[in-house]
């Protein structure tokens, strides 16, 4: 007590008279980024919720008209928005689930005395650090239905994976599930290897099943953290963009992103494009929410 | 597990050894497949069955940095046996090296992208983590009013779907000049990554003690000092850490730079993907190019196994 209280009183006196006071150095370290994201975040997006409302085409040089909520109008009566909406849930749902099963068991099967774990490990992370479009496109090589090593290694004949409006969806989500399930991969391993060993003696003491052990020990001990991943990769995977576009251009497998991308710069309709956005970005925020609180909730533990 | 094995337990154990052993061949495969591909002569890259054995060629790469034409007559002798090592190998897939009036070779687009890459990723990660590091400091160690909400609010920044920001900051940069321009670019991936960066940062600022300024500030030392000389010493491993995730982030992006580039400030993500136009595009071109542009996460990846939980979870997982 008594240190603290010196140490307090010497910030205010001695030190403090030298330098800047903590006051000022708190808001020179703080505000400067806080304007930065003001000005190159904050400041754009209100730019585009005042074009929302225009039907302003950056194509062209004709003032913007405001129409009110004109497009917001047309785009939640536009079946074939709600159908991009669907193809994104589609997609969320299938890549976030096969990662967790993928991530998971690959998880289940490593958390264990295995020669060379560090360097398997880590070998397994690298899919997802590398960079999804460049990646990607190398996918298509390997989808190829001629050529492709997939086929040949399937045993697949000439199966079309990309052109097929049916598969184009799901082979997305493969290369998908491919670079991101070593990320569930990633937080099982921290999860399991927290699962204090006690209680797995206990239970081989009382001659528990594997399946017992499984469902009453190890997932509800690691569903947290499990939890993270799957908030975490459907915020991904609801934003995909790269990878579906450079795969592939059938409209069976137009992502949200995909849409909101065409719209405004393919086809220029600036104004309505921006509503989409806004649209996006309401539901990006409430998950992002619910996120946050997870993670507060989770570190606090 | 219990200290006495059962032989059914051993038994799984190997099972699960093989397991993991077939997973990691799968997973590394497609990965390998790029490498291969990168060394391998154009008539092997796409056959059936797929070709695995083969000698390696350094072509790709002489045709990934150079500008071909197809010749519709093999070279004379007297051509071939004048020319350097690397054009004979662009002679033997039929093509020949485009020069100048002055007998200069081209480049091909690659080099200049490669390089786009390079000064962006590097400079806006320097920016992001400069910057979040001494923000990072300043949640640490002071009171804040609504300390939650203004990092909520400097996270979501970073969750938006890039195609939303990108729209309002393409009219933006149109209006100031700053399409297809590194410095457009830099200020993107900055704000983007600094986010990022203040989250990661601030995880390890909180693991340095608070005694160890208390003590420099009780010998005398200004708030400052103590910053530059206690603080940022213990911090420096964090600080490499952050740094790496933040140029693999810059490295790899995609959405923004198809935006808002074109030619002059394009980097490499978007430009790899313009290769393959309409024909049959060289696989083992696009090979090389992915190889070199990968190697370097690559590397990165290894140096940074023991963070990367903490850094893709931004923080909240620590281990």
């Amino acid at each position: 007590m008594a240190t603290t209280m010196i140490t307090t009183l010497d910030r205010t006196s001695r030190a403090a008279a030298r330098g800047l006071s903590d006051m000022s150095i708190r808001n020179l370290f703080i505000i400067p980024t806080i304007l930065f994201l003001i000005v190159f975040n904050i400041f754009p997006l209100i730019y585009s919720l005042g074009y929302s409302f225009t039907d302003f085409r950056a194509s062209t040089n004709a003032p913007a008209n405001f129409v009110g909520l004109q497009n917001y109008r047309d785009l939640l009566n536009d079946p074939y928005v709600w159908s991009n909406f669907a193809i994104t849930a589609k997609y969320v749902i299938i890549s976030v689930a096969g990662q967790l099963l993928v991530g998971f068991g690959v998880a289940m099967l490593l958390n264990r005395d295995i020669p060379l774990k560090g360097l398997i490990t880590t070998l397994l992370l690298l899919p997802m650090m590398l960079s999804m479009a460049v990646v990607g496109l190398f996918w298509k090589l390997l989808y190829d239905p001629s050529w492709g090593v997939i086929n040949y290694a399937l045993g697949l004949g000439n199966f079309e994976w990309l052109a097929d409006p049916k598969m184009a969806l799901y082979a997305v989500a493969l290369t998908d599930i491919w670079m991101w399930s070593p990320f569930v991969m990633l937080l099982s391993l921290a999860g399991l290897s927290a699962v204090p060993k006690h209680l797995y003696e206990a239970a081989a003491i009382d001659r528990a099943g594997p399946f017992y052990t499984f469902f009453r020990i190890t997932l509800p001990l690691v569903a947290p953290i499990l939890m993270i991943a799957v908030i975490f990769r459907t915020m991904e995977a609801f934003k995909t963009f790269d990878l579906a576009y450079i795969l592939t251009s059938q409209p069976t497998a137009e992502l949200i992103s995909i849409r909101l991308y065409k719209m405004a710069f393919q086809e220029w309709q600036t104004g309505r494009s921006c509503a989409l956005a806004y649209i996006v970005l309401i539901m990006v925020l409430a998950i992002t929410n619910i996120y946050v609180k997870y993670l507060n909730k989770v570190k606090e533990r | 597990m219990a200290a006495v094995r059962t032989s059914s337990e051993i038994g799984f154990n190997r099972v699960a050894i093989v397991a993991v052993l077939l997973v990691t061949i799968i997973f590394l495969a497609p990965i390998y497949w790029i490498a291969s591909t990168a060394f391998k002569p154009r008539n092997l890259a796409t056959t059936i069955p797929p070709t695995v054995v083969f000698q390696p060629e350094i072509s790709p790469f002489v045709k990934l940095f150079t500008k071909r034409s197809q010749m519709r007559n093999p070279p004379s002798p007297e051509e071939y046996a004048a020319a350097p090592w690397w054009e004979r190998v662009v002679f033997d897939g039929g093509e020949k090296i485009v020069r100048d009036g002055k007998g200069q070779v081209q480049w091909s687009g690659y080099p200049s992208r490669f390089m786009n890459s390079l000064i962006i990723a590097i400079t806006s990660t320097v920016l992001a983590v400069g910057m979040g590091t001494f923000t990072a400091y300043g949640f640490s160690r002071f009171k804040v009013k609504g300390e939650a909400d203004l990092l909520f609010f400097i996270l979501s920044t970073r969750m938006l779907p890039p195609v939303v920001v990108a729209i309002p900051m393409f009219l933006m940069y149109r209006a100031v000049g700053l399409n297809d321009s590194h410095l457009g670019l830099i200020i993107l991936y900055t704000a983007f990554n600094l986010s990022f960066s203040v989250w990661l940062m601030k995880g390890f600022m909180d693991e340095i003690p608070k005694e160890y300024e208390e003590a420099a500030l009780v010998d005398g030392y200004t708030r400052m000092e103590a910053f530059f000389k206690i603080v940022l010493p213990e911090a420096a491993t964090g600080i490499a850490a952050t740094a790496v995730f933040c140029f693999i982030t810059a490295w790899n992006e995609y959405a923004f730079a198809l935006i808002m580039t074109n030619r002059r400030a394009q980097t490499a993500p978007p430009f790899i993907p313009s290769q393959v136009g309409a024909g049959l595009p060289d696989w083992t071109v696009i090979a090389a190019g992915t190889f070199l542009f990968l190697l370097p996460v690559a590397i990165f990846t290894f140096l940074l196994r023991n963070h990367l939980l903490r850094g893709m979870s931004f923080g909240a997982i620590r281990k």
